[in-house]
């Protein structure tokens, strides 16, 4: 058998013949829809890839995305990230972080500005990297400040255990994951919501499972398509969304089978079991604070929580995004990108005012950067 | 006394040691009369309009699959000489050394660029050593300035117009692939290269093909997004472009899935775009083809009044986008 190459992963999904034909098959289901097709893609990743490919354009007018609040950088509040840039200010800490989180600005501003005014703090592409930076400097203390959704956490939680099996006491934690059922019950609490399906990232349901939405399709009778994020993936996800409502059925399918099972990586669910607990209340940028929507470490481990041992130092004033910014409304699905004044005006990719313009993955940052196009 | 294996501080302290340095490596690779004068500054004999330019290299790591800084610094600034339509002659060179690096690796450096600057026959006739306490610097930074004599006059950003075909002189992303493969560590099966090279030898065919170029830009940091941009807001034009048309290696397009990017944001040190008469474009490839050692030279958008300062790329199922110019903290130290 010859080895498997990169190219083989995405190159089939991003075939422009498939992809006309999925639109010509939708197009020609969905004229018998009785009742538009309001379809949230939870995740930012999603938001990305139709904007990107500008699968928009190829779907007719009764099928509309809602942009979800699955981006984890976006939903960041700023007090955490003035959390993040205070610890990253004390002195002999390095803070590492993952990619996008450094461009986010606080209310002081972003991790870049204060790492350009002398702290020291690193961008990894890998949480174990922060592993190898707390050997390299055992005088220092270094916080990985973790984010992420139910995808990253097993890589955290691998990141703690190696610290404790090595014996690396300088390594802290300043936890952030976040879950995404509590986000689509946040969003479908609101009575005048317009979601009638779900597509659902794939990477979280190699981790989760895709059962993590089965209580989404009872409670809400909703159909939810565990859905890959290449073009193929998107387009085929939103057929078998509109067939379901054609037909009638609201049901937990799953796209993403090349990777994807009913129950998930178990050893890797296991491992975050081992480390965290679910923290009673996390506010959302954009979305407020939402019960039971984010992980803390175990008390076992609280020699590790960098919220613990610097708690006198960290702020922890709740910061609100500027007042015209509508980002909790476009998350809600009650408001596109170009309805608020600021968008693309006060508020760009360069300089956010809200969320959803501050990391690629963001509704308003993927509208600012693709769509408009006559 | 055996002679130091590295630079020491006194290297670039003005007396003996820095007349050795500068005597043994510098004036041996890059010998020549103007340069031999030891004078302040060099006396250069030129006429008629000159295109003059600078840059400094700052690339980390220093030695990279397909060159290393010398060669960028030398391919750079001629290269930006050449997107003129100058043809590029006398070249100023500083170094920025940092205490403790070896001499056997600035050597190569140094060769290499002795090397590279055969391909456009340009020379280095003055130049400046420093040497900065370990820690202040990281190995060695170039600076290169050039001067050439402009052969073809009116080649300008500010030329571009409706009708124009962009051509693409080859595959692209190259050397911000390599460079990001480089210091992440990252091995590739295959033996991904930087595209850096002289395009002097090219351009000079171009040109005496005598055909109306309008504009030229080799795309380096930014990318051909950044270049197309640039050229879309200077002109206020609007560009379209094929996606299917621009060629990507697979290996270019392995690293942009792994990080994230995507392969126009990407910085090239040897390939180039150019804006001339749509009727035209077909002749200029067939030079490329021919004499350019361009195989991949292609068309791959045109020149629109519509959609003015914008970039617009076509998907290959008939969807369309902008191409941002991008921005944020791509790849810092990427030349």
């Amino acid at each position: 058998m010859s080895e498997l190459q990169l190219k083989q992963l995405y190159d089939g999904f991003r075939d422009p013949r498939t992809v006309a034909e999925l639109a010509s098959q939708i197009k020609e289901l969905a004229a018998k829809l009785t009742e538009p097709v309001n379809v949230m893609e939870v995740c930012g990743g999603h938001t990305h890839t139709i904007m990107k490919y500008g699968l928009l354009q190829l779907l007719p007018d009764n099928i509309e995305f809602i942009h979800g609040p699955g981006c984890p950088v976006c939903i960041m509040p700023k007090e955490r990230i003035d959390q993040a840039a205070a610890l990253a200010q004390l002195p002999d800490v390095i803070l590492v972080t993952l990619g996008d989180m450094i461009r986010v600005p606080g209310s002081e501003g972003s991790l870049a500005q204060f790492r350009a005014k002398g702290c020291d703090i690193r961008p990894v592409y890998m949480p174990l990297d922060a592993l190898k930076i707390a050997q390299e400097n055992p005088d220092k203390t270094v916080v990985y400040f973790a984010i992420g959704f139910e995808t990253s956490t097993p890589m955290t939680a691998v990141l703690l255990e190696q610290a404790e099996k090595l014996g690396i006491h300088n390594l802290l934690f300043h936890i952030n994951h976040v879950l995404v059922p509590p986000a689509i019950d946040a969003v479908m609490a609101d009575p005048e919501t317009r979601v009638n399906a779900f597509i659902g990232p794939s990477h979280v349901s190699v981790i989760t499972g895709s059962q993590i939405y089965q209580p989404t399709v009872d409670k809400y009778h909703t159909p939810v398509v565990v859905s890959g994020f290449e073009p193929v993936d998107v387009m085929q996800s939103i057929l078998s969304i509109v067939k379901q409502k054609v037909e009638g059925r609201c049901e937990l399918e799953n796209q993403y089978e090349r990777a994807v099972s009913y129950k998930g990586n178990e050893a890797a669910q296991r491992k975050v079991a081992q480390y965290f607990t679910v923290r009673p209340s996390f506010r959302w940028r954009g979305l407020g604070p939402i019960p039971n929507s984010a992980l803390m470490l175990r008390p076992e481990y609280r020699h590790r929580d960098a919220e613990l041992k610097y708690g006198e130092r960290l702020p922890v004033k709740e910061i609100d995004d500027h007042k015209a910014c509508q980002c909790g409304d476009i998350l809600r699905g009650k408001a596109k990108p170009q309805d608020c004044k600021v968008f693309g005006r006060g508020c760009t990719p360069q300089t956010p005012l809200g969320s959803c313009m501050v990391s690629s993955e963001g509704a308003c940052n993927a509208y600012y950067r693709y769509a408009g196009v006559k | 006394m055996s002679t130091p294996k590295q630079i020491q501080l006194s290297h670039g302290g003005g007396g003996r040691e820095m007349a050795e340095l500068i005597g043994k490596l510098f004036f041996e690779a890059f010998d020549n009369q103007i340069l031999r004068q030891e004078e302040d500054a060099a006396s250069l004999n030129m006429t008629g309009p000159i295109a003059f330019t600078t840059d400094s290299f700052v690339v980390s790591p220093l030695f990279f699959k397909g060159g290393n800084i010398g060669k960028l610094a030398i391919a750079g600034t001629v290269n930006d000489l050449a997107m003129m339509g100058a043809e590029p002659q006398y070249l100023s060179c500083g170094f920025i050394i940092e205490e403790g690096f070896e001499i056997a690796r600035l050597k190569e450096i140094v060769q290499t660029m002795a090397a590279e600057l055969k391909k456009s026959g340009a020379k280095i006739v003055c130049g400046d050593t420093k040497v900065v306490p370990k820690g202040c610097a990281d190995g060695v930074f170039i600076n290169t300035s050039g001067v050439g004599r402009i052969l073809k006059p009116g080649i300008s950003v500010h030329a571009v117009q409706p009708g124009d075909a962009i051509i693409l002189s080859r595959d692209i992303g190259c050397h911000g692939a390599a460079i990001l493969a480089a210091r992440e560590g990252l091995e590739l099966e295959s033996e991904l290269q930087s595209d850096c090279a002289t395009l002097w030898p090219m351009v000079e065919q171009l040109i005496a093909a005598n055909l109306p170029l309008h504009a030229m830009r080799d795309a380096t940091r930014g990318g051909i997004a950044a270049v197309l941009n640039e050229w879309a807001k200077a002109a206020n034009v609007g560009i379209e472009l094929s996606e299917e048309a621009i060629p990507v290696r697979d290996e270019v397009r392995g690293v942009c899935e792994l990080y994230g990017f995507e392969p126009w944001d990407l910085a090239n040190e040897g390939t180039f775009v150019i804006a001339l008469p749509q009727e035209i474009a077909a002749e200029a490839i067939n030079v490329m083809h021919q004499f350019c050692n361009c195989d991949q030279a292609r068309i791959v958008g045109t020149v629109t009044e519509a959609n003015a300062e914008k970039v617009i790329l076509h998907s290959p199922w008939g969807s369309k986008r902008y191409l941002e110019l991008p921005a944020g903290e791509l790849l810092p130290r990427i030349c």
